[in-house]
């Protein structure tokens, strides 16, 4: 199958992959401070696992962003 | 290393003085480990103290800086009153190791860069270009 990942296009060799699946893939390694849109719809943090891709699906993923003074 | 345009340097310490007292913060984008585009974000704590980026934003621009062809190289935030080294919360939050954090003083004007890598902080080289 084939994703469009943060913009860039990416085969996989798998024919059926949930989110939780492509952050491993994709050596994710704070999945938990990670939000993922799957065709520019956010996809609960609850949902990685059930949430399924299809072929060309437009998926983005980004880390929280923070921080402090102290 | 990280390479950045002198006038993005002073836009993002104009950044740090117009949102004073809070804690401005926002993405760098470019290829080849120099900056081309830089992105002020909304400061979601809207705190003196911390900041967060909105979600949604940060979604709106990687794909702003992904149509011009460039990728998120650094996310820049400002301590208003303290130096330019990541505090004790910027490591702990610092999730993304391959990310730059870059981080300006208001107060010195001092404009570091750094990577995060696992509770590590790893001081950056960075270029100010004229």
């Amino acid at each position: 199958m084939k994703l469009l990942i943060n913009g860039k296009t990416e085969p996989l060799k798998q024919t059926c992959i949930s989110v939780s699946e492509l952050l491993q893939v994709k050596n994710v390694e704070h999945p938990e401070a990670v939000s993922v849109q799957v065709n520019k719809e956010f996809v609960s943090r609850t949902d990685f696992d059930s949430t399924l891709l299809n072929d060309n699906d437009e998926v983005d993923f980004l880390y929280f962003m923070g921080g402090g003074t102290y | 290393m990280i390479i950045i345009n002198r006038k993005i340097i002073e836009e993002i310490l104009t950044h740090g003085l117009n949102e004073l007292p809070i804690e401005a913060c926002g993405y760098l984008a470019g290829k080849n480990n120099r900056v081309y585009k830089y992105f002020p974000m909304k400061n979601i704590d809207n705190s003196k103290d911390h900041f967060s980026l909105d979600p949604q934003e940060q979604f709106e621009v990687l794909r702003q800086a992904g149509t011009s062809g460039f990728h998120l190289l650094a996310i820049y935030h400002t301590h208003p009153e303290t130096p330019a080294r990541p505090s004790e919360e910027d490591i702990n939050l610092a999730y993304d190791s391959e990310i730059s954090y870059v981080i300006a003083s208001v107060q010195t004007h001092d404009v570091k860069s750094y990577k995060i890598q696992e509770g590590k902080v790893i001081p950056e080289k960075l270029i100010i270009e004229d």
